[in-house]
């Protein structure tokens, strides 16, 4: 009971937290950069439902997340239809793209997967980079408009723009929550562990991976769309291997297959880089090795590790209040004897 | 008719190149199930070692291939001893990502030192040879000729020496070769050793005729998954086939579709086959 109320406590002041940070933070370069770690929050969710719960590591996820950017793009500036419309067209499309994927490339397993959507991931980038009438090319998509008032609330500052990217971070989590701790999550997490098991025990296998494949690509396809509205400049660098190779960053730091590691990952890295940012370019002579080191030796990130010692934690206070218990009671025995 | 068999020959050339980077892949893969995406890293750093040697100790062409080789070998080596080997019963998804931060960190690593601009390689055979009415230069006759001696050298070694048929071994069941007292951790080392050697003869034979840049092993390791798939995982004919159907089809796509698509032929061929055969075309029925 004391412990719930202390989680709840515990979310509720990060929640707070984040509405209140504009106030904190009068600096409209940290409301961006807060604005894109959200962005970026949930489209690592997506893959994480797929990776971390599920066991397929998909390395199309910045392709997926730069289709969805595209497509809103394109809705938007060339057919000229109205913002939110376009918005869930954009999902939509995206979702339709993956569903296709999903179908051949989940037909492969673990490392088949893994080379099969790095390879699909690699197709989106060279279509969006080579396909120059639709998407520009090279040169990039621009005059993307900003979201279309929703009532009073529009959406042409920084500070409306932070806030609608926290409303669909806070969606994102509830979602995924929900998700991972319902029936289906728990199949999910019964295919990771073995796939022959799951399917021995009458799991439909093929369905729930492809139900997580879609599900995944809706988060990466919204976190697109919600990119190409706040940046409202796209190129093709989004779908390019690096992106994907981030994403994974921010997602193996932070720990695999837990439900707040996705926050923790993606927001001290994008904090630390902020730091580095003369280092940019050689990044990666330190992240590189922290991936590898963190694999081996914390496979869940730091949400895992920081479990894993809070269970240390408690076991060895549970021992010692039960040897304390114990010497208690023997004392009360020497005197009773 | 002379354009076509030109192309042909450029199509060997790029094929050559693509089967000893994937013959690489295939044997680390076929023994120890890792899917190596650090192996696109060892060929640039292949690539960048020769261009050292020959430039700043001013080593003759051929030398400083040995070197190169040697280093990215030992390179290998050490992958393999200080992370893969303490994955040895991780997860699969484990390997993936641990692979993937060695090659970002070669990747930067490369950048830090020799920067990113492309630089290109001169070698002592950039002359060319007339055949009828065909002009081939001499690096791609080496190209060919190297990689098919690499090959067959490759199999003498696995089929012929005690060290090769304990690697041979192990891939065909790594139970039994453990029950027979083969050196697992001796293999792992060598499969290692040897799939750097090939990535540093292929990139060293190949930058002459491309260019020399950070991020060139991107691209040849996609394709060389992809060759290693469509020949099944483990299996070296099957790298063989699939490296001169990948090198042909590109250099004649390239010719008579469209230059700026010949990279999209590749994965296309790789999604066609992939959604015929999950699992390549000549994958074994083990599962």
């Amino acid at each position: 009971m004391n412990k719930l109320i202390n989680k709840r406590v515990g979310i509720i002041l990060i929640i707070a937290f984040a509405i209140v940070f504009p106030l904190i933070a009068d600096n409209q370069y940290f409301l961006r950069i807060m604005s894109l770690g959200f962005i970026y929050i949930i489209a690592i969710y997506g893959m994480n439902l797929l990776a971390g719960f599920t066991g397929y590591l998909s390395l199309a996820h910045a392709g997926f997340f730069a289709i969805g950017a595209y497509s809103l793009g394109i809705f938007t500036t060339k057919y000229e239809v109205s913002f939110w419309l376009a918005f869930v067209a954009a999902i939509v499309f995206t979702t339709v793209v993956g569903v296709v994927t999903g179908l051949i490339a989940l037909r492969t397993r673990e490392h088949f997967f893994a080379i099969y959507t790095l390879v699909v991931g690699y197709l989106i980038y060279l279509i969006i980079d080579k396909w120059d009438e639709m998407t520009g090319g090279v040169r990039g998509l621009i005059g993307i408009p900003v979201p279309d008032p929703i009532g009073p609330i529009e959406f042409n500052t920084d500070l409306s723009m932070y806030y609608l990217a926290l409303f669909f971070v806070l969606i994102a989590t509830v979602v995924v929550t929900r998700i991972v701790k319902s029936l289906t999550g728990r199949t999910f997490i019964a295919i990771r562990n073995s796939e022959d098991l799951a399917q021995t025990i009458g799991i439909n296998t093929m369905t729930n991976k492809l139900t997580s494949f879609i599900i995944s690509i809706v988060f990466a396809a919204t976190a697109g769309a919600l990119y190409a509205s706040l940046t409202r400049f796209l190129g093709p660098d989004i779908a390019n291997l690096p992106m994907v190779f981030d994403f994974l960053m921010y997602l193996i730091v932070g720990g695999l297959g837990t439900i707040t590691g996705p926050i923790v990952g993606t927001m001290l890295i994008i904090w630390l880089s902020q730091f580095l940012q003369g280092l940019q370019e050689y990044r990666m002579l330190i992240f590189g090795p922290i991936l590898t080191l963190l694999v081996i030796f914390y496979p869940s990130g730091i949400v895992g590790a920081f479990n894993i010692l809070k269970m240390k934690f408690n076991n060895k206070r549970r021992l010692k209040a039960e040897a304390a218990d114990e010497s208690s009671e023997e004392q009360n025995q020497v005197k009773g004897g | 008719m002379e354009l076509f068999i030109q192309q042909l020959i450029n199509g060997l050339t790029l094929g050559s190149v693509y089967i000893l980077v994937g013959i690489g892949l295939t044997l680390v893969f076929g023994i120890l199930h890792i899917p190596n995406f650090a192996h696109g890293a060892l060929y640039m750093l292949g690539g960048y070692v020769t261009f050292m040697g020959m430039t700043s100790l001013g080593l003759h062409y051929i030398l400083a291939i040995i070197l190169s080789m040697i280093v990215v070998a030992l390179l290998a080596v050490l992958m393999e001893r200080g992370v893969f080997h303490h994955l040895r019963n991780a997860p699969p998804i484990h390997d993936k990502i641990a692979a993937i931060g060695i090659m970002l960190f070669l990747e930067a690593l490369v950048l830090l030192i020799w920067g990113s601009e492309y630089r290109n390689m001169n070698t002592p055979y950039g002359g060319t040879i007339k055949m009828a009415s065909v002009t081939i230069t001499t690096q791609r006759i080496l190209i060919i000729a190297v990689s098919i001696a690499v090959v067959l050298i490759l199999y003498w070694f696995l089929k012929k020496t005690m060290v090769g048929a304990s690697i041979i071994a192990m891939a065909q069941n790594r139970e039994g070769a453990f029950l027979v007292g083969i050196n697992a951790n001796k293999v792992a080392m060598m499969t290692f050793a040897i799939s750097g050697a090939l990535a540093a003869i292929a990139a060293s034979l190949s930058t002459p005729i491309n260019l020399l840049f950070p991020a060139m092993g991107h691209l040849v390791i996609m394709k060389a998954f992809i060759i290693v798939i469509i020949g099944g995982m483990g299996s070296i004919p099957g790298a063989i086939f699939g490296g001169f159907l990948l090198g042909i089809t590109e250099s004649l796509g390239a010719t008579y579709i469209s230059n700026d698509y010949k990279d999209l032929i590749a994965f296309f061929l790789l999604v066609i086959i992939m959604t015929w055969k999950p699992k390549g075309l000549f994958a074994k029925g083990v599962h």
